[in-house]
Formats: structure tokens, sequence, C-alpha cells
């Protein structure tokens, strides 16, 4: 017994010491940065990234579209930001993105090293007051945002051949395949019920590809997609006949206006629709509209670091962006991996974060009550 | 078409493709072996170098490394009874048992060689059905793939057990716990109890990892003997698993059938693939004694089956670009970063790619289970190593995967929870096949079942489908009383010779009540579309545990109900009591919540070896440094992450 206990306790000092050795040696390049004050002007070197790595949070599964965007950028950050960082891209999800989120907000320091990539669906459980979230986008700051935007289309067995014949549909009890009554399905069901359209939803579905596909096999007469699903998968309906475009919900220009879709400026964005069966764009509803529709996809993707951070790390950050999106192999692979919408920094990317992440209260209770009524849902 | 196959062959075949095909097998056989990796952390290592890469190159290598996946997960399956990924749970069933005999290479072999038959089947038909498969696809509606799941739920009659009470109540305990989690028709959480991990429901990983392998390994440990009890290694069993599969190719041919058309119906998930294909094997086997036991055929099914399915998953994947499996999600995002869009334009203007694909997976089937065949002999030796030296490793490598599952340490402690729960069952002999059953469908029986309300009301009846799959349904349930599959018959068969005491079974069966009544009391509190399915499960499960409670209190020795392995097994069968597994696996996993996952596995290896399987100061050294380089390395090479402790 005494001997078994001596090698033990000798073999456990000597494996410890060891590996507590190791661990010291290789985290002793991540040194960390001093920084108290709010975004100050704390020295930083030119080549403050050179050895480091930076772990990108994706509160997604991979193979999704979130984990897709950061695994896409991942290495071209590699190549154009100053001190060739290594991007580790680590996937966290889980409640529908709240688990990810939260793990950032506990452990990330304003040192550049942890960044956190959201997407719509992270901004609605954050914008209703989920009592599980426990990020607070107001201690954030952009890195990069990256809007996109959504097409509804319908059936041609509904027979109507586009937006302008939409009042034949109001009367028309329609079915639409959602995932669940907080996500970003919240967009479009609000929009169809700011039309007067009589449209149950039907929860459950994982995806909006499971919702395409209840499209496809007729189960639903009624559906939207994001912009490049719809591109890549719904255009080849509409050119056959099966499917018809319906309206996009819009894009932001530089000064938060809601102006036609660059993808689809043939179509009419949502606004358009609305006015023409004689409502205003202006009162509570319509608010409530433009909040939600700028969090889920005029601020689709955005990429966070703490609002401590030192201007000169965001700096470096963004360079490098910038410097990537002059690259050869990055404009011609971006169109076909992301879609046609461009990955913004500076100015234009703090219009975005604040267009997506700041909504009155006015706004949020009025979603709620909207929520409660709808769906029988307590926020 | 045919010039354009034959194109795609010359392509691939090329000097300057094939190598990355070789990669991609290489790498998908490595990762394979870690249950609980698969494509996923396959993608992260490999994406790296996919950006420098041609369409080709690149198609090859993913489709290389995902097609080998579910070929060299069967090893631990087979040899430690530890699930290799999500489909090849019911291999584990009778390959184990088959390893335990003496005869695992002779299981690996036959495993290999029906997994080769189902991953050429798979690609066989893929390249016939891909261009006119998107009418029969979408051909499975809602209320189609509710009555699959059904269907599947039939299969726990050929597995319940020889008392069919307990195999009932098993998977209708699978099924609410599967429920556990956002109610998939309204969104409200169920049976949540105020932990933010249970939002998501358990995950499958975990509940496989710990209902199958946990009891194994913690029953091998009271034994601590080699997994091949003192049986010899059979001679020429390498070669006698390939002539198995060979006489049993009808079977090997309708299993591949199942997998295909399981895999392209999207929606279904492969994780319930095997459980078909072994429910089948069953119900069409004359004689079924030796299910469970070690019966060959109950591996060439699974086997044959799991490999079948990602043909068939690549059918809903490429054509319309919603993955048909895990493994498939991670394929689709790697098309989407060479810039390939899945989409009706795979089987016009890309089929050139289609084509390409179906070859990469043909290839790296053959070259997987190739592999795989030939280092099945050697591999068998680890059989015959005396468990103590073997068991810190596994304890490591299936804690490790139970964490990978959400990267909560909470992960650690359901396995726990549920490793317990499986090494009860095991000893009362509860049926674990049908708890898993229930557990794997429970979402997609619900959701469905939801859908079709919704969408075709009660005429969801008339639908031609659904009245196929009823039928379909109705035979196997016909043919699932003739029978069914027992692990411990043999011991039944004893105890019925001694009086058993009942009151461990009682607690244990008093305390699933009591977990069924919480449950209930949770249901009626949601609302009625939130709620209703948990509860028809619950108040179904009731008239069973009165019968199960009445055949206890009457005290009827010679019912089935009644069992107790450890009363059962002979005096001397277990060196230690039931419960020091579960301490020192508690105790590592106390130790790695306050100090991190590293430092606690070392100790924990230390001190089993110098206490558990008194080994020398040297072989201790030396096992423990090859355990933590080995997880160091894995982990370092995936940027996987470990439990960190407290810091």
């Amino acid at each position: 017994m005494n001997r078994k206990l001596t090698q033990s306790l000798i073999l456990s000092v000597i494996f410890l010491l060891l590996y507590f050795g190791f661990d010291a040696y290789s985290n002793g390049a991540q040194s960390e940065i001093k920084s108290d004050e709010q975004g100050s002007k704390v020295s930083i070197a030119k080549d403050y990234f050179k050895d480091k790595k930076i772990q990108w949070i994706i509160p997604f599964k991979e193979g999704g579209g979130g984990d897709t965007w950061a695994r896409f950028n991942a290495p071209y950050f590699t190549d154009n930001i100053a001190g060739n960082p290594v991007i580790l891209v680590t996937n966290i999800p889980g409640g529908g993105s709240i688990k990810g989120a939260n793990y950032f907000a506990n452990n990330v320091k304003p040192d550049g090293l942890m960044i956190l990539g959201t997407s719509g669906t992270t901004q609605m459980p954050y914008l209703l007051d989920d009592p599980r979230v426990r990020y607070k986008y107001d201690n954030y700051k952009p890195i990069m945002a990256y809007p996109t935007g959504g097409v509804v289309y319908c059936s041609p067995n509904l027979g109507i051949s586009d937006a302008s014949e939409i009042e034949k549909l109001l009367n028309k009890p329609l079915k639409y395949a959602s995932q669940g009554p907080t996500s970003l399905d919240i967009v479009p069901m609000f929009s169809f019920d700011l039309l007067g359209m009589d449209v149950q939803a039907v929860f459950g579905f994982r995806g909006r590809g499971a919702g395409r596909l209840a499209f496809e096999r007729g189960e639903v007469l009624l559906d939207y997609q994001t912009s490049s699903a719809y591109l890549k998968n719904v255009v080849p309906l509409v050119e056959t006949g099966e499917a018809i475009p319906l309206f996009s919900f819009g894009a932001l220009d530089i000064n938060g206006n809601l102006i036609r879709d660059p993808s689809f400026p043939d179509l009419p964005h949502f606004g358009e629709v609305y006015e023409q069966l004689g409502y205003n764009l202006n009162g509570i509803k319509w608010d409530t509209w433009f909040a939600f529709m700028s969090a889920g996809f005029g601020g689709m993707k955005l990429l966070l670091t703490p609002k401590e951070t030192p201007d000169e790390i965001v700096n470096q950050f963004q360079e490098g962006i910038e410097k990537m999106k002059m690259d050869e192999k990055y404009k011609k692979t971006k169109v076909k991996a992301l879609g046609l919408y461009e990955q913004v920094t500076g100015p234009a990317a703090s219009k975005i974060f604040d267009l997506a992440t700041k909504v009155d209260k006015e706004e949020k209770e009025y979603m709620k009550d909207w929520l409660r009524t709808k769906f029988d849902l307590n926020l | 078409m045919l010039d354009l196959v034959l194109q795609a062959f010359q392509i691939l075949f090329s000097p300057e493709h094939f190598p990355f095909l070789i990669m991609g097998v290489l790498l998908g056989l490595v990762i394979g072996v870690f249950p609980g990796l698969g494509g996923i952390a396959g993608l992260s290592l490999l994406l790296p170098f996919i950006y420098g890469m041609d369409e080709v190159s690149a198609l090859a290598t993913l489709v290389g490394l995902v097609a080998v996946i579910p070929t060299s997960a069967t090893f631990t399956s087979v040899l430690m009874g530890i699930p290799g990924s999500s489909s090849s749970q019911a291999t584990v069933l009778d390959g184990f048992a088959l390893a335990k005999k003496g005869e695992a290479s002779r299981a690996l072999a036959a495993a290999f060689t029906s997994s080769l038959f189902g991953g050429l089947f798979g690609a066989i038909i893929l390249t016939f059905f891909v261009q006119i498969a998107r009418p029969m696809i979408l051909l499975f509606g809602s209320a189609e793939l509710f009555m699959l799941a059904i269907f599947g739920l039939s299969m726990v009659g050929s597995l319940s057990g020889k008392s069919i009470t307990k195999g009932v109540i098993a998977c209708g305990l699978g099924l609410v716990i599967g429920s556990i989690g956002a109610a998939p028709a309204t969104g409200e959480y169920r049976m949540v109890f105020g932990l933010d991990y249970l939002y998501d429901g358990i995950p499958l990983v975990i509940i496989a990892l710990s209902i199958f392998a946990f009891p194994e390994i913690s029953e091998l440990f009271r034994k601590d003997s080699a997994i091949a009890e003192g049986a010899k290694l059979s001679k020429g069993g390498w070669m006698n698993g390939i002539k198995d599969v060979f006489k049993n190719k009808w079977l090997a041919l309708r299993c591949s059938g199942i997998g295909t058309i399981v895999g392209a119906i999207p929606g279904m998930g492969g994780s319930v693939v095997d459980w078909i294909a072994y429910g089948h094997v069953v119900q069409s086997s004359k004689d079924k004694s030796n299910f469970g036991k070690g019966d060959i055929r109950g591996v060439i099914a699974p086997e044959s089956a799991n490999n079948a399915k990602e043909g068939g998953a690549l059918m809903p994947t490429l054509l319309f670009g919603i993955p048909g499996s895990g493994s498939m999600a991670v394929f689709l995002g790697g098309m989407v970063l060479i810039g390939i869009e899945a989409g009706p334009s795979m089987v016009t203007k890309n089929i050139d790619l289609t084509y390409t694909i179906i070859w990469s997976l043909a290839v790296a089937n053959v070259l997987g289970a190739g592999l795989s065949l030939f280092l099945a002999g050697p591999i068998s030796q680890l059989t015959r190593i005396k468990f103590s030296l073997l068991a810190p490793f596994m304890i490591m490598v299936i804690s490790f995967a139970a964490f990978q599952a959400t990267k909560d340490i909470i992960d650690l402690w359901v396995f726990l929870v549920f490793g317990i729960l499986g090494i009860f069952m095991k000893r009362f002999g509860w049926s674990r096949p049908a708890f898993l059953i229930g557990f794997v469908l429970s979402t997609q029986a619900e959701s469905y079942l939801n859908m079709s309300v919704q969408f075709y009301s009660w005429k969801m009846f008339l639908r031609p489908g659904v009245i196929i799959i009823s039928i379909l349904t109705l035979i196997s349930i016909y043919y699932s009383r003739k029978g069914s599959v027992d692990e411990n018959e043999e011991l039944i068969a004893q105890g019925l010779k001694k009086e058993l005491k009942l009151m461990p079974q009682i607690i244990f069966a008093g305390t699933i009540a009591f977990f069924i009544i919480l449950a209930l009391w949770d249901s009626f509190k949601q609302s009625f579309l939130g709620g209703i399915f948990p509860i028809i499960i619950l108040v179904g499960m009731i008239p069973c545990f009165i019968a199960l409670f009445y055949v206890y209190l009457k005290n009827k020795q010679d019912r089935p109900e009644i069992f107790d392995a450890e009363q059962v097994a002979e005096p001397g069968t277990f060196k230690s009591p039931w419960y020091e597994p579960i301490l020192w696996v508690g105790g590592l996993y106390i130790l790695s919540m306050i100090i991190g996952f590293v430092p606690s596995i070392i100790l924990f290896f230390i001190f089993f070896f110098t206490f558990k399987a008194e080994a020398s100061w040297l072989k201790t050294a030396i096992l423990t440094a090859a355990g933590v380089i080995l997880l160091l390395t894995f982990s370092h090479f995936l940027n996987l992450e470990l439990p960190q402790g407290l810091r």
C-alpha cells in the first residue's frame, strides 16, 4: 500500500509539473494587454497579432449559414490582418444561439483575441428580453457587419402573378412553415399580419430548408428564403413557373432608409406593397416592422468585440478586412459563398449595428404584445 | 450519361486528384475511430487545406472523409461496446457480444465487408437515380414522415426482450426523455426544471454513449478480465467474417436498400437507420435465439445499412441543398466554401461534379473498408489485454466524446446520470435498444404528427404513402410477436431456479415511476399543443406500470419481469461493488471541474494504473504519457476543447 501511494504521488507530481510547465510555455505567447478605459489609446504594436490566435465564436452548428460565413472569412483574415493571426472558428451552438453568445459574454477580454459572430437569430431573443440572454449589445462594438435580405414567394396555384395582385390573397387561409415564434420568422410572420393576410404558422420545422421542402411538396403555398438560398434554390423554381416571387424585405441605404434590395431590383420591397394596400409608412406598426427587419436582415451578421477594446486593435482588424476585399480570389469566390451583399466596416458597420440592435421600448412592447395575442407566447 | 460517368472517373483517378481522395479517406478513418467525433471534427481540420484546391480535389477530400466515418466507427462498437457514431449503435449488440466470445476479428471483417457492400450499393443507386430522385423525395410529406417514425417505433417489438411490459416502458421513457426541451408545436419549454442546459434537449451522442457503453465498461471493470474473457481468439476468424457476408448476401442487399432509402428521405436522420436494419434482420430470421448474444447477422445488417445511407443522403443534399444527416450538413458547408451551389443545378449544368462525388464515394468505400479489413486482425488483439490496463483509455475517450456534445461540463454529468440508468437497465433486464429507439424518434414523431394534423387533418390517413407504410408497420408488428431479442436470455433461465430478492428492482422501477409522475405534472402545465404528446405517452405507460408492480407485489418469480443479473450471476464474477466504477468516473469529473480535464486525467491514469492494475512505476508512467499525448494531440489538431476547471 505504501509503495503504491508513493508511486502515485511521485508520478503525479512529475506529470503535473511537466504538464503545467508545458501549458505555461505554450501560453506565453498570448501575453495580456492592460486596458481599462473605454476604447482608450493604449499603444498597440503594429504587429500586435503576430503569433497570436484569435478565437471566433460562432453560436451555431457546423455547416450552417453562420458557420459558413466565419469559415469563409477566416483564412482571408489570416492573410490580410497585420501579423497574420491564426483564426480559430469555435462553434458553440444551443438555445437558438443564446448559449454561444452567453459564453462570449462571460469569457471575453477586450484584447481582440476573442470575437463573436452573431446573426439575426441572436438579435431576436435579445430584443425580446429573453431571460436566458446574458449578452448585451450595448457592451460591444462592431468590427464588421454583413447585411442580407429575404424574399417572400408563393405558389402559382394561388392564382396571382405578382405582388400587384396581392389583394386576392387577403381572404385566403394560408399556412406558413415556421421554425418557431421567436426565430427570425418573426419578420415574415409579422409582415403577413400587417398586410392583413390570414396566415397560420405551423411550427417545428428545422431550418428554412425544411420550409422550402414543404413548399415544394405543396404542403404550404407561401414561403420566404434569405437571399442566397433564394438565388440558389427558388430562382430555378421561378424559371419553371413553380414559384411566384412576391416581395423582398428590402435593404437599408447608407442613411438607414429602406430601399429596394439591390440583389432583386425588379421586386418591390415590403414597404411598397404595404403602401399599395393603402397603409402609411409610419405609426407604431410600421416602426416595429422596420426595427425588427433591420435587426433580422439589415444586420444579419455582426462581428463584435467588447466596447473597451482599444481602437487600434479594431483598426487593425478593419484595415485587414478592407485589404481582404481587394483580394482577387476573395472577390471571385465571395459571391458564390456568401451572396451579393458586401461586408462592411467603419461607420457603415456602426450604422448597421445601431439599427440592428437598438429598438425603442415602445416597439419592443408592441412586438411582445403581438406575439402574446397571436401565439399565446409570454415573454 | 455513360461518357460523363467515365469522364468523371478519369478525372478523379488522375494523379493530381487521387491523392486528395486518399488523404480524405485516411483522415476519415482516424477521426472515425474516436467515438463522437464525426465529419464535423474532420471538416475543421480539412478546411484550411480546401482553400488552395480545385473543385474536384476538394470534393474528393470531403467525400472521402464523410464516406469512411461509418466504416471506422465500427472499431469501437465491436471491440469496446462504445457506439462509434450515431448510426452504429445497433452494431454494438451483436458485434461486442462476438468480441467477448473472442471472435472480434470475425465480427470486424464481416462489418467491413458489409460496409463495403453497402457503400458501393449506395453509390450505384445514386448514379442511376440522382437525375430522377427529385419527385420521389417530394413524395415524402409530413404525414409519411410521421408514419415512418411509427414504423421505426414498431421495431421495439423485436427488441423489447422477454418482458414486453418492461420493453414498452423503456421505449416510453425514451420518448419522454426525447421530448425534453422546446415543444415542436409551440416552442414552450418542457421538463427543463430551470436548467439552461435542458432547453435544447439531451444530446443523442451522450445518450448513446452512456446507455450502451457505460454499463459495459463498468461490468468489465468489475470483472477485471480481458474483454474476450478467457476465450481463445479464433484463428481464421477474419476469413470467416468475409464468408459470412457472402452467405448472407441477400440480407446485406436488403439492408443496403433500407439504408439508401432512409438516407434519401430528408428529415429521417441517420441515427435510426441501423435500428430499422437490425429490427428487420431479427424479424426476417427463423432462428432468433442468438441475436444479442453474438449473431453475425446482427453485425451485417446495420453495417451494410449505415454505409449505404451516405449514398442515399447525398440525394437530398445535392438536389435540394438540404442535408440528410449531420455529416451531410458539414459536407454541404464545405461545398459552399469551395463555391459549389447545391440545388437543381447539380443534375443539369454541374452533373459532372455529381458524378465525381459518386465516384469518390465508391472509391472511398473500397479504400476505407480495405484498410480497415487489413487492420482488423491486429487491432482485435486489444480484446486480450487485461481490462484494467484498457479502462482508463476507454473512460478518457468516452468522456472526451461526451464533452464534445455541447462543450459544457454538464455534458459529463448527464453522461454519468444516464450511465447509471444504463447500468440498472442492464442489471434488471430493461431493453436498452427500446429506450434508444424511443429517444431517437421522439422529436420526429411529435413534430411530424403536429404538422400533418395541421396540413391534412384526418385526411392524412387516406394518402397512399401513409397507407403503404401503415401496412409495413402492421407486418413488422406481426413478425415481432414471434420472438424478441433479449441479451439476458440465458441468465433469465438461470434466474428461474433461484428465489430473487425484489427490493432492488422495486426501488429502480419506483424511481422511474416517480419520474413519470413528475413528467406528467410538468406536461399538464403546458398548453394543449405543447403538452399533448408527452401526456399521451405517459398515460399510456401507466397500465404497464400497474402490470409490473402487480408482478412484483405478488412475487411471481416465474415471470420474465422479475430479473436481477447481480443475483443470478455466479458468486465471484464481480470483484468490486457496483458503485465502484461510478465513484472513479464521478471523481474524475469532480476533479475536472476544479483543476481541468487534462490534469485530472493525468491523476486518474496514475492512480488507476497503480491501484487497480497494480502496474509498475515504468508501466504507469509510459501508459499515462501515452494517454495524455494522445489526448493533447487530438484536441490540438482538431481544435477541440476540454473542460477547463476553475480559472
